[in-house]
């Protein structure tokens, strides 16, 4: 099945099965958006992954939003100071954020932090690697 | 929520009448809800709120269907009703845009719908169940018309962009195809003897032949080219009158074909339980059953009350909320009772003095990411092309679905397409991540490998994101069974003063009935509570 499999039942059930033989490879489109192959994010940096993905609920210049509740701003933020912070709320989540991470490869998930870290007025220069995301799942 | 269907040896019925003659009916009736032959709903009749509330005061948070249902009974039953929300309508996300409408999203885009009149799209919830007994009871009784919603139309198509050279097959092709082809494989099987598993000669005499009836098998059980297969998968010619009218089958699919393209795995979507015949929609748009409660409770309700903090203590509830429209100017509401239909998105966020199960309930549930894109074309190409009435095409595109409206069939004019709908997954996520307007720009260029008259017909569209929701900030509680065990009663308890409600406290979150029957359950535990002192 698909990924609604995972949880329990919702109002949307089985998409198109794709064929477990194609490669997982991002696909640009003619104005350049990228949309994923399968079940699981196809893009591969950072830059990617943050404007397909986290920029969903955190917006483009990772300012965060705010409605009845917020999306808390990534820019500046003093929460992605330990790397592993980031890491672990990716794989599992936080309150209504869902576990992105799920959907990505380690090395996904360190390239993504590896970014916002360095980023929207963020500046650590200590890199986490796709092993310290592989002990964090 | 499968019934349990596999019995080896013993039919069902046969099980049943056992069951019946040494148990009794109630038994009977138990077991035969067990095995999914009789429903036992959710929904137990109108609620009944029996006792004195003295007076007792209920402040109800939200004015979508949960807090709508809430303060409509709990107002009959004798309490002092009130209700904030965030939002300047009600509904929730019970919700219609039609043209003129206007929505911003966080980020702050704005979109206007430009729909002709009489054209709209449900951004969120849209259809409903025959079986979601509670929504159906409060339509008939605030008086919302109902239509039949088409979810399976056997001549929509199933479209693979990998298979078929990405031309889009006919629902009715995939389904027939597959289940002949199977039936032929299954009763050659059968006829050889080598069935196991508690099948007897008499059963599998009885199975060959229902093989033959079920899935248009000749008389040598092969599902092969004819007159015959094609009165079941349609026909190359169709039969007409007259002259040169005599049908000419048409070809079957090859199996091979059909398991290599994975076009099966969205035949489940006709399949399950809370898609089948009949499905219902509200005649005009969705939001007709929340303006229904709304002429009822509207007179109770405070518009753009942005709720921040929620603390009870022994004598009561205060709300403290901030008025939308003149930021910085904050209010209080006290009331004996809170009902609080907050996502938990946005109360994850609010301080809040529950006990900790309670709490860490509200901090456990993630929400879903949906997306979905309305288009108006200059006529119902669908229709007049593609004999295409209603029902929802499935794709592997990042579009995931394209639905056909379930109205006005046959007509002359205009019509909206619901041209994109996906629930999580990357695609949910990437379509977010864009501006509106590239949403709806990607959802007419996806569309067109299905449908290449979009490109003539597209007009104008709108998307919603809902992600990007300012009232929701996510489309619905998406539970997993780990979470659910370890958190769901607590977030459903009575926590002194406090109970929760909405699609996120039922076991059938997203689907308006969740909020109804979730709304129901906590009235009448709250009531009884009150009426006990």
């Amino acid at each position: 099945m698909t990924q609604q499999s995972k949880h329990a039942i919702g109002p949307f059930a089985a998409a198109v099965i794709f064929s477990a033989l194609s490669a997982s490879a991002a696909v640009a489109d003619s104005a350049g958006a990228t949309f994923s192959d399968g079940d699981n994010f196809s893009e591969k940096t950072g830059q990617e992954l943050y404007a397909n993905v986290c920029q969903a609920c955190h917006m483009d210049q990772g300012q965060g939003a705010v409605g009845a509740g917020k999306y808390p701003a990534l820019a500046k933020n003093v929460n992605l100071e330990a790397g592993g912070y980031p890491v672990y709320v990716i794989l599992h989540g936080l309150k209504g954020m869902p576990p992105v991470g799920s959907m990505m490869s380690d090395d996904q998930v360190a390239a993504v932090v590896n970014y916002v870290r360095t980023n929207f007025g963020n500046d650590y220069k200590d890199a986490v690697t796709a092993e310290d995301v592989a002990g964090s799942r | 929520m499968q019934p349990s269907q596999y019995f080896s040896g013993m039919s069902r019925r046969n099980l049943l009448s056992l069951i019946g003659l040494t148990a009794g009916t109630a038994a009977m009736y138990q077991a035969m809800t067990s095995l999914g032959l009789a429903v036992e709903s959710g929904y137990k009749g109108p609620v009944k709120l029996e006792g004195d509330p003295k007076g007792a005061s209920v402040l109800i948070l939200g004015a979508g269907l949960a807090g709508m249902t809430a303060a409509l009974e709990l107002r009959q039953a004798g309490y002092k009703v009130k209700i904030l929300e965030y939002n300047n309508r009600s509904g929730g996300r019970n919700w219609t845009l039609r043209g003129g409408d206007t929505y911003t999203e966080l980020g702050g885009a704005t979109q206007k719908c430009e729909f002709d009149e009489g054209l709209y799209i449900n951004p969120g919830p849209w259809r409903i169940p025959y079986h979601h007994n509670g929504l159906l009871a409060y339509c008939r009784r605030l008086g919302v018309t109902l239509e039949p919603f088409q979810q399976i139309n056997h001549n929509a198509f199933l479209h693979s962009s990998k298979a078929f050279g990405g031309k889009p097959q006919r629902v009715r092709d995939i389904k027939i195809d597959f289940q002949g082809h199977v039936s032929e494989l299954l009763a050659k099987v059968a006829h050889t003897g080598k069935l196991e598993g508690g099948v007897t000669k008499q059963d599998q005499e009885m199975l060959v032949e229902a093989l033959r009836s079920w899935g248009a098998l000749d008389k040598d059980y092969a599902y092969t080219k004819s007159v015959a297969n094609s009165e079941f998968r349609g026909f190359a010619k169709d039969p007409g009158g007259g002259l040169g009218a005599a049908p000419v089958p048409s070809d079957p699919i090859a199996l091979t074909d059909i398991l290599s393209s994975g076009l099966w795995g969205s035949l489940a979507n006709f399949a399950l339980y809370e898609f089948q015949t009949t499905m219902f929609q509200p005649v005009g748009g969705v939001d007709m059953i929340g303006k229904a409660f709304t002429k009822e409770v509207g007179d109770l309700i405070t518009y753009n009350a942005k709720v921040s903090k929620i603390h009870q203590d022994d004598k009561g509830v205060t709300v403290t909320y901030e008025d939308v429209q003149k930021p910085g100017t904050m209010a209080e509401e006290k009331a004996d009772w809170c009902i609080c239909t907050i996502p938990l998105t946005i109360l994850s966020q609010i301080e809040i003095n529950v006990g900790a199960p309670m709490q860490a309930a509200i901090e456990a549930v993630p929400y879903a990411s949906s997306v979905k894109v309305g288009l108006q074309f200059k006529r119902r190409f669908w229709e007049q092309d593609e004999l295409i009435f209603g029902g929802v095409s499935y794709t592997d595109l990042p579009i995931t679905q394209i639905s056909y409206p379930s109205t006005s069939f046959n007509t002359n004019g205009k019509g909206v397409l619901l041209g994109a709908y996906t629930w999580n997954g990357p695609h949910s996520y990437e379509f977010t991540s864009m501006a509106p307007e590239e949403r709806v720009k990607r959802a007419v260029e996806y569309g067109s490998q299905i449908h290449p008259q979009y490109k003539d017909e597209f007009e104008n569209g709108i998307s919603m994101a809902w992600h990007r929701s300012p009232f929701t900030l996510g489309c619905a509680g998406d539970w997993t069974e780990e979470a659910r065990k370890e958190h769901y009663d607590n977030l459903c308890q009575i926590d002194g003063r406090i109970v929760l409600a909405g699609e996120h406290a039922s076991y059938i979150p997203a689907w308006m009935e969740g909020a109804i029957l979730s709304s129901l359950d906590a009235i009448t535990r709250l009531h009884q509570r009150v009426v006990a002192g």
